[in-house]
């Protein structure tokens, strides 16, 4: 039993609290509950005709085949925008700990497409390899290979994969690198004086200790491939071909600001909200037994 | 973009905070989507207006791109913060007009300025595609523009074909596009942008086919699609076919395939003749044609339908600023401004004064080809299917349109297939929209 902390002052506590509390009710309450509100009307774009129809939007919603498109989409962009991204900063941060000389530059290096915002990592992406202008999509197709995102869904789809994830590597690796350095070394040399390779090191003694790291970064590299690749998305394919990029948060934006419809919006974001509550929830219950703290 | 966006809103909020200064003015707000030579004909005719009289000053706002600038005057109208003034793309015209109570017709305001509001001054087909379908114009066409055929001279040279004769019918385009390909004078044939505009609701008017029931949406909002029949399916079976050895290049759902033109990989392009200035500052030696067409479609060339945007009033302001609207409109009638937002702009003329006054200067002789938009639009007294197409979600249908084009071209599905889908989902969602 922790020793509870007593303020003096009784207003104090609050007082202290007072801004988080304004800003996360100004940021998420009073939206989320707009979401909630509007999810539940039919309108039309200029809110002249507004009627309730109760749980309607969400059984719209829940029935349409593209709906089930986006939940697709979103589970195969998320998988593998984590899993790359974690996977290619584990190794580099790996790399990067073992360099003796110039490892501030290597380091510096590494973090800097972190400071891109994702919009511009997009356009970045799409100017290497759009087939009208893009200097690796000339490259791709002289050598024969039929490069053609704008038509060929999965090659679309891939392309946005890369873009996230290439933009998230650079978070990612900052805190694999702080994790590693955390690790004691007497661990490892332990171990190496034991006979251990190097591979071996790793997956026994070194993989194990970051799994904090690695579950704390699971959960936010989720949270980012769910939400804060809509730039990359917009930028680079627009949810196109067919509809074969187009992700939850994506079709939200879509029906809501493109074709005006309202209320589907409002009910696809509900149900994106609950899907990550629950997402978080069953990473924080199941996955996080598993780690070891240390 | 954001960027550029940030720095007109602020350039906006000193302009509304020195504009406040003069409290004799009644202000005026334009919100608009133009961005680099054409946001300058914006300021410059505002400056222009402001300085010939002291009653009343119009303050252009730059508000991003055409959808992002209707998303902001629909978010301002709900917050009772809306402009008087706002530019809205072609598409964007169904879900405007359905806004009764949100919007204030044009003929109404022109009338309040003190001047008579006629109609017979405007170019036919443009007055009519802003107009309800009893004929009351609801906006006022601001810029509009019609879709031509652009073709690279040197490659058809080199091709062997005769740069100075512009394939005039489809099936001599796809010749051409193939002989071109063949003969290695270009990667690409054929390229094309907007294939919704150009290819489904142009293509339907200027072959006088039927693109949906209800006269085209112009007469009722309760519209079926009829694109899934007959020549909308030669043509884009035609357009799949040549994609898949790539004679014709898609480039994306707006006006990317531009790129793919200018940069000399596809040789003949149907593009709107708003892209005109692109082209001519590339300095390549390009050449103009009409839209071409179907010679069995009969009737064929009808009239093409404007693209472009207009510019849309809202309701709920005073009398008074009523009366400032109708004057701008008034001021941007007139035909010099007219004629010379024609000449330096690419977009069509709004009147018929200004298309006749750019006549007689002689400029169609010394510009070849700028004409083709304006007579294409007014060659032939409009049919039923060639006045327009209007639907509450036109940018919807488009995108679901779109999305079977790109499926088609991938070779996923053929053009009959394609165009089913087409019609069945997009019925589904206009159904949907009228709250059926």
């Amino acid at each position: 039993m922790s020793p509870r902390v007593v303020f003096p002052n009784k207003i104090l506590p609050y007082a202290l609290l007072l801004p988080q509390l304004v800003i996360v009710g100004i940021f998420f309450y009073w939206p989320a509950s707009q979401a909630l509100y509007q999810s539940v009307l039919r309108e039309d774009p200029f809110g002249l005709r507004t009627t309730f129809v109760g749980m309607r939007n969400f059984q719209r919603v829940l029935a349409d085949p593209n709906y089930l498109n986006a939940v697709e989409n979103t589970a195969i962009f998320s998988i593998a925008v984590a899993f790359f991204a974690m996977s290619i900063a584990l190794l580099l941060a790996v790399m990067a700990d073992k360099i003796i000389k110039g490892k501030g530059i290597y380091r510096t290096m590494l973090i800097w497409p972190y400071a891109i915002a994702p919009a511009i990592a997009g356009m970045v992406w799409l100017f290497m390899f759009n087939p009208a202008m893009g200097t690796f999509a000339f490259m791709l197709r002289s050598a024969g290979y039929a490069w053609d995102p704008l038509l060929k869904g999965d090659q679309a789809m891939i392309l946005v994969i890369a873009a996230a994830a290439w933009k998230q590597i650079s978070y990612n690796f900052l805190f694999f690198v702080a994790g590693l350095q955390a690790i004691p070394k007497t661990l490892i040399e332990a171990a190496a004086i034991d006979g251990a390779g190097e591979t071996k090191r790793f997956w026994t003694i070194i993989f194990p200790l970051l799994a904090p790291t690695t579950f704390f970064l699971l959960v936010i590299n989720t949270t980012y491939a769910f939400f804060d690749t809509f730039g990359i998305i917009h930028a680079v394919t627009g949810g196109g071909p067919g509809k074969s990029t187009e992700t939850l948060v994506y079709k939200v934006y879509h029906d809501g600001f493109v074709n005006l419809i309202l209320g589907d919006s409002a009910a696809q974001s509900v149900i994106l909200m609950v899907i990550v509550i629950v997402l978080t929830a069953i990473q924080f219950r199941y996955v996080e037994k598993k780690v070891h703290y240390g | 973009m954001s960027m550029k966006a940030y720095a007109a809103g602020l350039a906006a909020t000193f302009t509304l905070l020195s504009a406040s200064t003069a409290l004799a003015q009644t202000q005026i707000d334009w919100w608009h989507a133009m961005t680099g030579a054409n946001n300058e004909v914006v300021d410059t005719l505002a400056a222009e207006f402001n300085d010939s009289q002291d009653e009343y000053k119009v303050v252009p706002v730059f508000k991003g791109t055409y959808p992002e600038t209707l998303n902001a005057g629909i978010a301002a109208f709900r917050a009772n913060q809306a402009p008087h003034i706002i530019q809205v793309f072609d598409v964007g015209t169904g879900v405007m007009m359905a806004a009764e109570g949100a919007v204030k017709p044009v003929a109404d305001i022109l009338s309040m300025g003190g001047t008579e509001f006629d109609k017979s001054q405007y170019l036919a087909g443009i007055a009519a595609y802003y107009s309800r379908p009893d004929g009351t114009m609801l906006s006022f066409p601001y810029n509009s523009s019609s879709p031509i055929l652009y073709y690279n001279k040197d490659v058809f040279e080199e091709a062997g074909l005769d740069p100075e004769t512009p394939p005039a019918t489809w099936p001599e385009v796809f010749e051409a596009a193939k002989k071109i390909k063949e003969s290695g004078a270009a990667q690409c044939g054929l390229t094309s942008t907007w294939l919704t505009w150009i290819g489904l609701e142009n293509f339907a008017a200027w072959n006088n086919l039927q693109y949906g029931t209800n006269e085209n949406g112009l007469a009722g909002t309760d519209v079926e699609l009829k694109i899934n029949e007959g020549q909308f399916v030669t043509h884009f079976q035609n357009f799949a076919d040549l994609a898949a050895d790539d004679t014709f290049r898609y480039g994306g759902r707006t006006s990317e395939a531009k790129q793919l033109f200018l940069s000399g990989e596809c040789a003949i392009m149907t593009e709107s003749s708003g892209g005109l200035g692109d082209v001519i500052n590339s300095g390549m030696n390009y050449g103009l044609g009409q839209l071409p067409y179907y010679p069995e479609a009969e009737g064929a060339p009808q009239n093409t339908i404007p693209g472009g945007a207009s510019l849309w009033v809202f309701e709920g302001k005073s009398d008074e600023e009523y009366a400032g609207v109708a004057a701008f409109f008034d001021f941007l009638s007139q035909t010099e401004i007219q004629a010379r937002l024609h000449q330096v702009s690419g977009y069509l003329p709004v009147t018929m004064a200004a298309y006749e006054a750019t006549k007689e200067s002689g400029f169609y002789e010394e510009n070849p080809g700028r004409e083709i938009p304006i007579t294409q639009m007014m060659g032939k007294e409009p049919t039923e299917n060639s006045r327009g197409v209007r639907l509450v979600n036109l940018p919807q249908v488009r995108d679901i349109q779109n999305e079977e084009f790109e499926k088609m071209l991938a070779g996923e599905q053929d053009a009959q297939t394609a165009l089913n889908n087409a019609v069945e989902r997009s019925n589904a969602a206009i159904q949907e929209a009228i709250g059926n």
